[in-house]
């Protein structure tokens, strides 16, 4: 799922601009992106530079206040709230900073939550869960809780739920942000070989200049434009 | 089905708080099902009652007799079709807490005037060929253990024998209600034995039953039957005996009103409880309702989840509590004091069908605005959010 031109997210003249009262804050000034098809892309800047913001547009978890973000030729920023749900459910795979897992479900219901959205049988589920799980190197603890599993296991749940409907493009929010070097090690490489391996498109949000070293490309973020090399 | 484990998952989540919740509903419809009981015990009467049916008592009062001779004059009041007449005895069995309803009647009038009463044609016979025969109802049988064939001396308060000594009865029949809310809780017995074997009172009856032949013309006829024997020594009354027996229950109170007032004092709490219950449950879990629309919930989806938990919790404890109730109200049911003084004490099919309908309205409308409230949430501030 791309254009012609091999690009799978275009990001235009993008504004967002916030309401705190009266007050209004410009996150996002007339950005452009585009991200071809295959890339890993690190998205870097400080704190409040829009980075997180940016990454919600692309996922249809927000909505510009100007602007068109277009994933895969279909323009997102068009659709009607249920569209929006039906096309993350088919087209995205989040992971976050603080693996957002569903305490109360063990790691193998919490991967299958996407594919509940699906025809798929129980069964079908049950296997394509196996399959996400042993990709992530977690199938031996499938039956756990969250909080059973360390921090790295449970962004590799956390991964696995991401990747389990064979999304279009993965998009990550500090992904190793709340890991120790060991296990933010682990993460990244999995990403790499989710990258390299099966060609997943992946846009990560960092602060980390070691985990932004393992990305193919890096931008740079900061006062609501973006700039190729770090800015002064 | 396929959401149904996150649902459950879900009231997992604080298993104290889930099953005071539990307890709350079950413990309000406990309340409904004794209620329901209890109002159908102290206006059973108005269940058994048949529009086709007159009351006709005196005019003072229901222990003022009228005479015997009255039937002849009734009978010719047109509209009236059949008559019966019954007086109170008020017998007891071997201990004066044994009392129980105990009235003397003309089998041939008033057989046919309560269809109701289920009695074998052998035992119908016999009745009309045994002087001093009886029939009861089964429970009052199983109550006392009797059977056919037995000898029951009973004593009367209200009517000396002409020996003084008690009154001997044969059973010849067991009698069996035509509905679940007949009541099968009486002991009748010949006129002919009664009347003549009483020390006093030769020719009175206590009330009479008259069946019109239209129930729309009932109130005509009692207002005819009435007018027959305006100015005599004995007036009546005569009114239908739905509305002779709910007279009786209102000299308790509105039943129906109270047992309401209750119940909705009741059930406006359970919802307080319970919808707090689901909303703190919302606000807990904030960023979680974020995660399933951020992996392509619809709005409407997060709101039949959430909706879906308040429902199974009413539902749950709802259905157990009618359950528990229908336990204790039958338990209740066989207690001597209940069969004594409330021959139908059970929980009518219909309350179990609102009590139901009640279940799954509750866990609507307590669940309605906290699921609103998350299927409003906005995405991108629910992940924000700690909780």
């Amino acid at each position: 799922m791309s254009t012609s031109d091999g690009v799978l997210v275009r990001v235009k003249d993008v504004e967002k601009v916030f309401h705190r009262g009266s007050e209004e804050i410009h996150v996002l000034s007339g950005l452009n992106l585009e991200v071809p098809k295959g890339e890993f892309l690190a998205l870097m800047g400080p704190s409040g530079s829009g980075k997180s913001t940016l990454l919600n547009l692309m996922g249809g978890l927000d909505r510009a206040t100007n602007g068109t973000v277009e994933i895969g030729g279909e323009r997102i920023d068009e659709m009607s709230d249920r569209q929006l749900a039906a096309w993350r459910a088919r087209h995205v795979g989040l992971v976050f900073q603080f693996y957002n897992l569903l305490p109360v479900l063990t790691a193998e219901r919490n991967v299958e939550l996407p594919l509940l959205l699906t025809p798929l049988s129980k069964a079908e589920r049950r296997q394509h869960v196996e399959t996400a799980l042993t990709a992530v190197g977690l199938n031996q603890r499938s039956r756990h809780y969250p909080r059973q599993l360390s921090g790295g296991e449970q962004q590799r749940v956390g991964i696995a739920r991401a990747i389990i409907t064979d999304p279009t493009i993965l998009l990550c929010d500090e992904p190793t942000g709340d890991l120790d070097r060991k296990s933010g090690d682990e993460i990244l490489g999995l990403l790499q070989a989710l990258n390299r391996e099966h060609g997943k498109t992946i846009v990560m949000v960092t602060h980390d200049p070691h985990a932004s070293a393992r990305a193919k490309r890096t931008v740079y973020l900061d006062k609501g434009q973006l700039f190729k090399e770090k800015p002064e | 089905m396929k959401f149904l484990f996150l649902i459950w998952s879900n009231l997992k989540r604080k298993k104290l708080r889930t099953i005071l919740t539990l307890l709350s509903v079950l413990v309000a419809f406990v309340l409904f099902s004794l209620l329901s009981a209890l109002k159908l015990a102290l206006a059973g009467g108005v269940v058994m009652a048949d529009a086709n049916r007159l009351i006709v008592r005196h005019r003072v009062s229901f222990i003022q007799p009228l005479p015997y001779a009255y039937m002849v004059r009734m009978a010719r009041i047109p509209g009236v079709s059949a008559i019966s007449h019954t007086t109170w005895f008020g017998g007891i069995y071997q201990d004066p807490k044994n009392q129980f309803g105990t009235f003397p009647v003309e089998p041939d009038l008033f057989l046919p005037m309560n269809p109701e009463i289920i009695l074998p044609q052998s035992q119908k016979e016999a009745w009309l060929k045994t002087r001093t025969g009886a029939i009861v109802g089964r429970r009052l049988a199983e109550r006392f253990k009797w059977k056919i064939g037995d000898r029951v001396p009973l004593t009367s308060p209200f009517v000396q024998s002409k020996s003084g000594g008690a009154w001997e009865f044969d059973i010849v029949g067991i009698y069996d209600g035509a509905k679940k809310t007949t009541d099968t809780s009486g002991f009748f017995f010949r006129y002919d034995y009664f009347d003549e074997a009483r020390s006093y009172g030769t020719g009175l009856v206590g009330w009479y039953q008259v069946r019109v032949n239209d129930p729309k013309q009932a109130m005509e006829v009692a207002a005819a039957i009435d007018a027959e024997f305006a100015n005599s020594p004995a007036e009546t009354k005569a009114e239908t005996e739905g509305a002779m027996f709910q007279g009786f229950a209102q000299q308790i109170g509105d039943i129906g009103t109270i047992v309401t007032a209750i119940l909705g004092a009741v059930f406006f709490t359970i919802l307080l409880v319970a919808g707090n219950t689901m909303a703190q449950s919302v606000r807990e879990r904030t960023q979680e309702l974020g995660v399933l629309k951020a992996v392509g919930f619809t709005n409407e989806l997060v709101l039949g989840v959430v909706l879906g938990e308040s429902l199974v919790i009413s539902v749950l404890g709802g259905l157990a509590g009618l359950a528990f109730g229908w336990l204790v109200v039958t338990g209740l049911g066989q207690a001597g004091f209940i069969r004594q003084y409330f021959p139908l004490f059970f929980i009518p099919e219909r309350d179990l069908i609102i009590g139901a309908v009640l279940a799954l309205a509750l866990g609507f409308v307590a669940g309605i605005l906290p699921a609103l409230q998350a299927m409003r949430l906005r995405l991108a501030e629910a992940l924000r959010r700690e909780g």
